[in-house]
């Protein structure tokens, strides 16, 4: 069974309310999307070929996922409509938990890119964000798929969601989430809690 | 094979049938009406594999050193290729046909079917079936569908197994005990796949706060990026409602 499941298992959100004026949309340009994920993927390959202990990596995958991604935004999208119920403390502390959350959980995956090269190979402009194709060559295995979605709709450039061979880390997370929620009938705050024993 | 034309034929309006029938009023992300069922079967599919599958592919993994499971591996893949090259004309791609009658000449003659010199003189594995004939064809994706033993699938990648499993010209040069030969092989490369990728695996399965939904959400995704399959309206677009 789900042998069809394979390496490219890994991440995946929508969206809570919260209007915002509407800002002017000018877009990302696909080369300036481009030159952030080089800056993404020459952090990721610094730290799978530092030699590092996975604790140390995992706060390393941390750093680079708040640093060039929309943790906050991210974070509220996979809680989905739930987040509307949420009180600001309540979603400043899952935010923080699930960036913890994702580090642990991806970093584990990531560790499996040791000795391999992550590649940027061009970038395409999709409605109002960028997507950035990059390729990875792992030891013993075909090469495979990431993109990068680079969005300045927070008024920085920064990556929104990555999708390996088709899985969306946002999709998968937003999943991930409801289930964790359900499990805890709904507790925002038991939720929370669990999460940072979870990835 | 000793299955005669008319039972196959039935089969085969059989299978048709079933691919076409369930199709959502609206378009979704995820169409699963027999909900309940599957996640009995997945639930079989779990034990099945915390007792038989996973200890296993453990001790497969562990005894039988990598280069012979790459070789198994790669021999699986090359008595499919007969098939990717029915479905690529089946397709009308002619490219991939002609790719794959070419990566088959290649590893008969330099790698006698278990070694794979193809991929690096840039012939790689382009593999297909029919699910991906009838998604070309038009036929609709159908519901999700937890198969036992097979795991996930949609409607119309059950029709398209089934139909794989009945027209593969493989199964019909091979007689008797050999036609035992690419099922064995198949098996154990299922078995490679569930040890080499075992933490991926692990993770989703006993370690999600819902197994069922993670393993249909990352299937369906998946299985649409490798059929090309436009999912736009679906994507993950956490601005939406900030806009």
């Amino acid at each position: 069974m789900t042998y069809d499941l394979t390496r490219r298992l890994v991440l995946g959100g929508l969206s809570g309310g919260l209007a915002v004026a509407a800002l002017p949309a000018a877009a990302i340009s696909s080369a300036e999307a481009e030159v952030l994920v080089q800056r993404v993927v020459a952090d990721i390959n610094a730290v799978i070929n530092s030699g590092k202990s996975e604790r140390a990596m995992y706060a390393d995958f941390e750093r680079i996922f708040r640093r060039y991604g929309d943790v906050g935004v991210i974070a509220r999208a996979t809680l989905g409509p739930d987040a509307r119920r949420a009180s600001r403390a309540q979603m400043r502390e899952f935010s923080e938990a699930f960036a913890g959350y994702l580090a642990r959980k991806y970093g584990k995956r990531f560790r499996e890119f040791v000795g391999g090269q992550v590649t940027v190979m061009g970038a395409r402009q999709v409605k109002n964000y960028s997507e950035v194709f990059t390729t990875v060559n792992l030891r013993g295995q075909s090469p495979f798929e990431v993109r990068f979605r680079v969005s300045d709709r927070s008024g920085k450039d920064l990556f929104f969601d990555m999708v390996i061979e088709g899985i969306s880390l946002g999709k998968t997370e937003r999943t991930e989430i409801g289930a964790l929620l359900d499990r805890n009938r709904g507790d925002i705050d038991a939720m929370i809690a669990a999460l940072k024993t979870r990835g | 094979m000793t299955t005669t034309f008319p039972s196959r034929a039935v089969l085969l309006g059989l299978i048709l049938g079933l691919a076409a029938c369930s199709v959502p009023d609206g378009p979704v992300d995820v169409h699963d009406p027999y909900e309940t069922r599957n996640r009995k079967v997945h639930e079989f599919n779990k034990g099945l594999d915390r007792s038989v599958v996973r200890p296993v592919a453990r001790a497969y993994g562990t005894a039988v050193p990598q280069p012979v499971r790459a070789g198994v591996a790669n021999f699986a893949d090359y008595l499919d290729t007969p098939k990717y090259i029915l479905n690529d004309v089946a397709q009308g791609n002619g490219r991939d046909a002609v790719h794959n009658v070419f990566r088959f000449a290649f590893n008969t003659v330099f790698g006698f079917g278990v070694l794979d010199p193809a991929t690096e003189a840039g012939l790689e594995r382009r593999s297909t079936g029919f699910g991906e004939t009838l998604y070309v064809w038009g036929v609709p994706e159908g519901a999700y569908l937890e198969a036992p033993v097979f795991g996930p699938s949609t409607e119309r990648d059950t029709a398209g197994r089934i139909v794989d499993i009945v027209t593969n010209p493989v199964s019909y040069v091979l007689e008797d005990e050999a036609a035992a030969i690419p099922i064995v092989a198949g098996a154990l490369t299922g078995l490679n796949a569930r040890y080499e990728f075992g933490d991926t695996i692990d993770s989703v399965l006993y370690e999600s706060a819902d197994s069922y939904a993670q393993t249909r959400s990352i299937y369906l995704q998946n299985r649409r990026f490798e059929l090309g399959q436009e999912t736009d309206d679906f994507d993950f677009d956490p601005y939406e409602d900030f806009e």
